[in-house]
Formats: structure tokens, C-alpha cells, sequence
């Protein structure tokens, strides 16, 4: 088996300190929000009651965040172990982007004092699509530290208790592709609720299931990209071969996604609404080629050879998923009575603090912690 | 807390029954959906309409309301002259608007004419608000129909905004401690058996109360009237001694709110077609409705779930004790 070790290296260096100040700012900008009130930092209005930070901290970013759902599927679930040097970073990405999810909703939501209402049996709503998210986002945060905690104990050498959390491990493992599963359709559930207020080319009762698909897909492309980009910043190795393999399942996947997507739309006869070049229907092409370019240049053997292509198609691909997201919840959303919603500076600041967090814990870890595979000298 | 000690426990173990079994919709005794015939319920007619924004008066004595401004007004530095809010907000429960047309010459009249509209929590039959709210914070009172706010449940996440089709409930953005805000149909004031404070102050009649059932065969019946004949309209409440002589308009041939997302209890009757006067084309359900459906299909007694967890469980097992093994 490979061995995973920690790079090692200084920790404070000049990014470090660059991402120190951007969370500087929007922790100080975070406790703005809790004086003076949620209209204070953000664009929020009643029209847009959700803006940046549901939807890219949450909606969005727990999508990126499937890198580590996507790989256990293929590793665990198909038992493919050759792909197995990729699960341990997958997961930790995974972990920091659904750790800081959980962070902005308590950031976001008006009265975070009464959070813990949503599981309280008194108060607890089974009927809202935002019960089954909410839920399965908190146990699923538990679960991936649970699944990340070897690396604390391979670090401290503690051997025993790393024998017996190894053996209940497929508990967690099964756990953690059972709620994902869930809450990424969920999370395309939250805005079937929103009814006519979103054109009949993003409204439809296959919302679940296109952001589920989507996800995944979303999911395994990080990886990919996670791995090209840490290698290349990091001066390590590229891992190629494994990476184009893995690769060779994302353009199936997009064919999925946009064949039920073009077949409910067809079956409810809104295709016409496709040529109708208003907001919804531009989006829609845009969003239709930014998962069809990437989908066939993917289909070649020779492309996926080539690292280059594989960094790029899988970053569009991402952006892909992450417009759908933005679009379903923001862009194409129309409430009507003359609102509008464009993400105000502070509000920004927040959300790019949140990722310069994220990113320090991702330097922390791989530096510190077992995470990434050991590197062979040639 | 509105609710009991003894209550507590019922719904406690109601609620462990929930969580492991998921329910099917609306077990719970307090997630009350429909609508019945005696609740009491507002008809609008906008014929009747004078436009004289008293309603708006009447709603802000009946609930120690703020005045407010417009933007305009605040930019030209008017305060607490008259009261001027651009639309509802979270110190207007209701809010006066017209629609104009061309010239604007004839009231009631699609072309070239203007009609009133009078926005206000439309108290729904199945309130998406009430269905997405994931502390039940907003519910619907089995008897009253009344969607009320619970500000010892909210979370303050919004989704009744996302969902509901008119933009009724309003949040306070500005306010480091936030509440929503909306109508509540004046239960207060129901309770001691006075009428809402809309429909008291109205002059005309335009804005009725009564019992959902009372006012909807008073809607239908206007509707069926011959356009041009006199009728006594009644006034404040639907079986007041209190009738104003009007001509009959031409009204649109049918009543929102009957069927509008499966129904409300704030009904509307119109001249100008209503999408043109801000009352949205909805299906005769609510959108809520069918997201509900679907969790409920997919999560039966969270039986999918199960069946899944338990297949990957083993797939995990098979995967990981090789794993183990090679160590």
C-alpha cells in the first residue's frame, strides 16, 4: 500500500500571510454583522432573502466539498483501491469546505440564537426540504472528521486506537455516501418550494436529482483539479495516469445530467423557452456549454492524457455545476415587485475570508498531517 | 413557549415517532393545512376601492406600526408627516398600489383606465411558508386558518421568503436581532370579537370580512350581477346593516384566492385582469405542496435511506477489510 506522509516545510510563508489578512478582514466584518444586523454587510433583501453565502458558501461549496463523497463511492463502494492515494486530500478538502459551510449558515441565518430549534422535537419540521439538509450537513461534518481522524492518529502514533477505528471505518464510510446522497438532492429540493418564481427551464420536480448528478460530477472534477493544482504549486509529481483515469467517468456523468435534464424539459414542452434569449434561456446555454465542451474533449483518450486538459476541463466543469447552483438560486430567480440583489462589498469580503480559511487549513494539514502520497525520488 | 408541559411530551414523543419513522405529511397536529367554510377570512373588491389608503391607518393603529417612508420621501428629508411606504415591509402589513394604464381616464378598465390592488398576507390553505419552515415557526391555526409567526421558533433562515408566491412575510434586515414581519389578520383583535382593523376602517366595503364561506357566495354573486345595475354593497363586515348603493362593475369571471396555490383566505375580486394588478398565475396547488410529496416519496419511513445504508455498508466492509489486512 502507498504510504501518505506530511510534506513538511514552513508554514508561515508569504500566501500564508496574504490569507491571514483576508481572514483578518472578514472576521472583523463577521462581528460588523453581528451589531449592526444582517442588511449592515449584505445586498440581502426580502425579494433576495438568500445571496452569496447561502449559495456559495453552502449550496455551492458543499458541492465543490464532494470530492471526498465522490471518491469513497469509486474506492469504497466499487472497491476500486487504485485510486486510493487520493482519497485521504479528497476528504480533507471535503472536510474544511462542509466545516465552514455549517459556519456561514450560523453567519447567515437572522436569528442563529435559535439554530439548534430545527432539531428540537418541539419545533423540528420533517415536511421542509431545509430539515433534511440541515440534518444530514451536521452528521455528515461529524462523520468526515471521524473518517479524517486516522490522520491525528497516525501522526501521534497511536496505534490501538487506530486499529479499532480502521475496523469500524465502513460504518462511517457507508454514513458518509448516504448523506451527501441525500443532502445534495435536498439541496435542488429547497427550491422546488419556490415554485413559479423560477423559470420552467430550472424549475422542475428533477431538481434533486440534476443537483445530485451534478455534484458528483462536480466531485470527482475537484479531485482532479485539487490534485494537478497542489502538485504544480507544491513542485510534486503529477499523478497523471490515475488522474485521466478517473477523469474517463466525468463526461458520462454530464451525459446523464443533461440527458434528464433536456428530456423533462422536452416532456413538459418548455423547449421552446430555450430560444426565447431572455436571462433564463441565456443562462441556460451558457450553462449547457460549459458542461458540453468540457463532457467531449473529456471522451478522448488523448485529451484526458494530456495534464493540461485535464486541469482545464476540470475546472470549467466545476464552474459548470457552480453556475447551475447560482443560477437556481440567484440568477434566475425572479421574485418580481422590482427587487434586485447584487452581493455588497462586505458580504464578499466575508465569503473570501472564509475561503482564505480554508485554504490555511488546507496548507496546515498536508504540511503537518499524513495526507498526501509519499514521493518517490527517481 | 406557546406550548404546554403535558402538550411537551405528546408532541416529544410524537416527534421520536417522526424522526425515525418520517410520517407521512401533516401527522403532526399543529401543521394544520386547509381551509374551513367559518374561518375568518377578507374579501377585496377592487371596484369598490376608493383608493383613500385607510385600510393602511386601520392596520397600523389595530398593530402599533411605525410610519413610514418612501425612498423618495427620505431623500428629501420628510419624517413622520404621513405615512408612505413603497411596498410591504416589516412595518406595513398591507399596502395600497395602482395600476395604470395609457391614459389612465377610467377606473376599473384595462386599457386606458386604472384599478386599485390592496396586498396583504393571502393566509393560505397550504402555506409554502408554513411547509418549508424548518422550526415551524410559522404555522397555520387549525381553527382560524390564521398563518401566524412564532418568535420563540424562528431561526431567522428566510426560506418562507424563497417560497412564498405573493412576497408577503418581511424580515428586519436592519436590526442586529431580527423578526419577520407580516399580517396576521389582526387575530388580536378577533379574539375579543372586533373585525381586523382593515376591514373597520374601510369606508366603502372594498375590504370585507367575514367567514371564508360567507364571502365567497358574496363574491360569486357579484360576479354573476348584471353590469350597470345598483346593488347595496355592505360595508366593514359581510352581514353589516352598514350598505353602500354602487353600480355593479364587470368583474372578472372568476374569484383569486379560490383555488390560486390551493386556496386562500384573502380573496380578491377585480375588473383588470389580475397577473396586471400583481397577483401571480399560480397553479390550483401550492408549489410547496409538491415538494412535500416528493421527500415524503423519497424518504418514506426513511426507508430508501435504510436499504441504502445498509448496501453500502457492506460494499465499505468487503473494501476495507482487505485494507486492514494488508496493514
Amino acid at each position: 500500500m502507498e504510504k501518505l506522509k506530511p510534506i513538511e516545510g514552513k508554514i508561515w510563508t508569504k500566501p500564508f500571510q496574504v490569507l491571514t489578512a483576508l481572514a483578518v478582514i472578514s472576521v472583523i466584518l463577521i462581528a460588523k454583522r453581528f451589531i449592526f444586523g444582517l442588511g449592515d454587510v449584505t445586498g440581502l433583501n426580502d425579494g433576495y432573502p438568500w445571496g452569496l453565502w447561502i449559495v456559495y458558501d453552502v449550496v455551492t461549496g458543499t458541492a465543490i466539498a464532494c470530492g471526498g463523497y465522490a471518491m469513497a463511492i469509486l474506492v469504497y463502494i466499487f472497491n476500486r483501491g487504485d485510486y486510493h492515494p487520493l482519497v485521504r486530500s479528497a476528504l480533507m478538502v471535503s472536510l474544511f469546505g462542509y466545516t465552514l459551510a455549517t459556519v456561514a449558515i450560523f453567519i447567515d441565518v437572522g436569528r442563529y440564537w435559535q439554530l439548534h430549534n430545527v432539531f428540537m422535537p418541539n419545533y423540528f419540521n420533517p415536511n421542509s426540504a431545509m430539515f433534511e439538509v440541515a440534518s444530514c450537513i451536521t452528521l455528515y461534518v461529524i462523520v468526515m472528521w471521524i473518517e479524517f481522524s486516522p490522520a491525528f492518529m497516525e501522526k501521534l502514533q497511536k496505534k490501538k486506537q487506530l486499529k479499532t477505528i480502521n475496523r469500524l471505518m465502513f460504518i462511517f464510510i457507508a454514513l458518509g455516501v448516504v448523506l451527501p446522497t441525500m443532502h445534495q438532492s435536498s439541496l435542488g429540493t429547497l427550491m422546488i418550494a419556490a415554485g413559479e418564481k423560477l423559470s420552467p427551464l430550472f424549475q422542475t420536480m428533477f431538481l434533486p436529482l440534476l443537483f445530485l448528478i451534478s455534484a458528483i460530477s462536480m466531485g470527482f472534477s475537484i479531485v482532479v483539479f485539487e490534485s494537478i493544482y497542489s502538485s504544480l504549486a507544491l513542485k510534486r509529481p503529477i499523478e497523471t495516469p490515475l488522474l485521466s483515469k478517473l477523469a474517463k467517468l466525468i463526461p458520462w456523468l454530464i451525459v446523464v445530467f443533461l440527458v434528464i435534464r433536456f428530456g423533462d424539459i422536452i416532456y413538459r414542452g418548455e423547449l421552446g423557452l430555450i430560444f426565447n434569449f431572455d436571462l433564463a434561456s441565456i443562462m441556460f446555454i451558457i450553462e449547457l456549454l460549459m458542461f458540453l465542451i468540457p463532457a467531449i474533449i473529456l471522451f478522448s483518450e488523448k485529451n484526458r492524457s494530456s495534464s493540461q486538459k485535464l486541469f482545464v476541463t476540470s475546472a470549467v466543469i466545476v464552474l459548470a455545476g457552480s453556475l447551475y447552483r447560482f443560477d437556481t438560486f440567484i440568477v434566475v430567480f425572479n421574485p418580481g415587485h422590482g427587487y434586485h440583489y447584487f452581493p455588497a462589498f462586505q458580504e464578499l469580503m466575508i465569503t473570501i475570508g472564509i475561503i482564505a480559511m480554508e485554504i490555511m487549513a488546507y496548507l496546515i494539514f498536508i504540511k503537518r498531517l499524513p495526507v498526501l502520497p509519499e514521493v518517490k525520488h527517481a | 413557549m406557546n406550548i404546554e408541559r403535558r402538550d411537551f411530551f405528546k408532541i416529544l414523543s410524537a416527534g421520536a415517532v417522526t424522526a425515525v419513522g418520517a410520517k407521512p405529511a401533516h401527522a403532526r397536529k399543529w401543521q394544520h393545512r386547509g381551509r374551513n367554510n367559518d374561518a375568518p377570512a377578507i374579501l377585496y373588491d377592487a371596484t369598490l376601492c376608493i383608493g383613500c389608503k385607510t385600510c393602511e391607518v386601520g392596520c397600523k393603529k389595530a398593530n402599533n406600526l411605525e410610519v413610514e417612508h418612501s425612498s423618495l420621501d427620505e431623500w428629501h428629508g420628510v419624517k413622520n408627516v404621513w405615512d408612505s411606504a413603497d411596498d410591504l415591509s416589516t412595518s406595513s402589513y398591507i399596502k395600497m398600489k395602482l395600476y395604470k394604464n395609457g391614459s389612465g381616464a377610467v377606473k376599473d378598465q384595462e386599457k386606458d383606465g386604472f384599478s386599485f390592488m390592496r396586498s396583504a398576507c393571502m393566509h393560505c390553505a397550504e402555506p409554502d411558508c408554513q411547509s418549508v419552515c424548518p422550526t415551524s415557526a410559522l404555522l397555520k391555526d387549525p381553527k382560524t386558518g390564521i398563518v401566524t409567526w412564532n418568535v420563540d421558533a424562528c431561526c431567522g433562515c428566510r426560506y418562507c421568503q424563497v417560497a412564498c408566491p405573493f412576497e408577503v412575510p418581511k424580515f428586519e434586515f436592519d436590526k442586529a436581532f431580527p423578526k419577520l414581519q407580516k399580517c396576521f389578520l389582526c387575530n388580536h383583535r378577533i379574539a375579543e370579537g372586533k373585525i381586523p382593523g382593515c376591514c373597520e376602517a374601510c369606508p366603502t366595503g372594498a375590504t370585507l370580512y367575514g367567514t371564508y364561506e360567507e364571502l365567497l357566495v358574496e363574491a360569486k354573486k357579484r360576479i354573476g350581477m348584471e353590469e350597470g345595475k345598483t346593488y347595496d354593497f355592505p360595508v366593514n363586515r359581510v352581514d353589516s346593516d352598514r350598505r353602500e348603493t354602487q353600480k355593479v362593475k364587470k368583474y372578472n369571471s372568476y374569484v383569486y384566492g379560490e383555488k390560486e396555490g390551493g386556496g386562500t383566505q384573502y380573496i380578491v375580486l377585480a375588473s383588470v385582469p389580475y397577473e396586471k394588478l400583481g397577483l401571480p398565475k399560480l397553479p390550483p396547488y401550492s408549489s410547496s405542496g409538491k415538494s412535500e410529496k416528493l421527500q415524503h416519496t423519497l424518504y418514506a419511513y426513511l426507508i430508501s435511506p435504510a436499504v441504502l445504508f445498509g448496501g453500502l455498508m457492506v460494499a465499505a466492509y468487503r473494501s476495507t477489510k482487505k485494507e486492514n489486512k494488508e496493514e
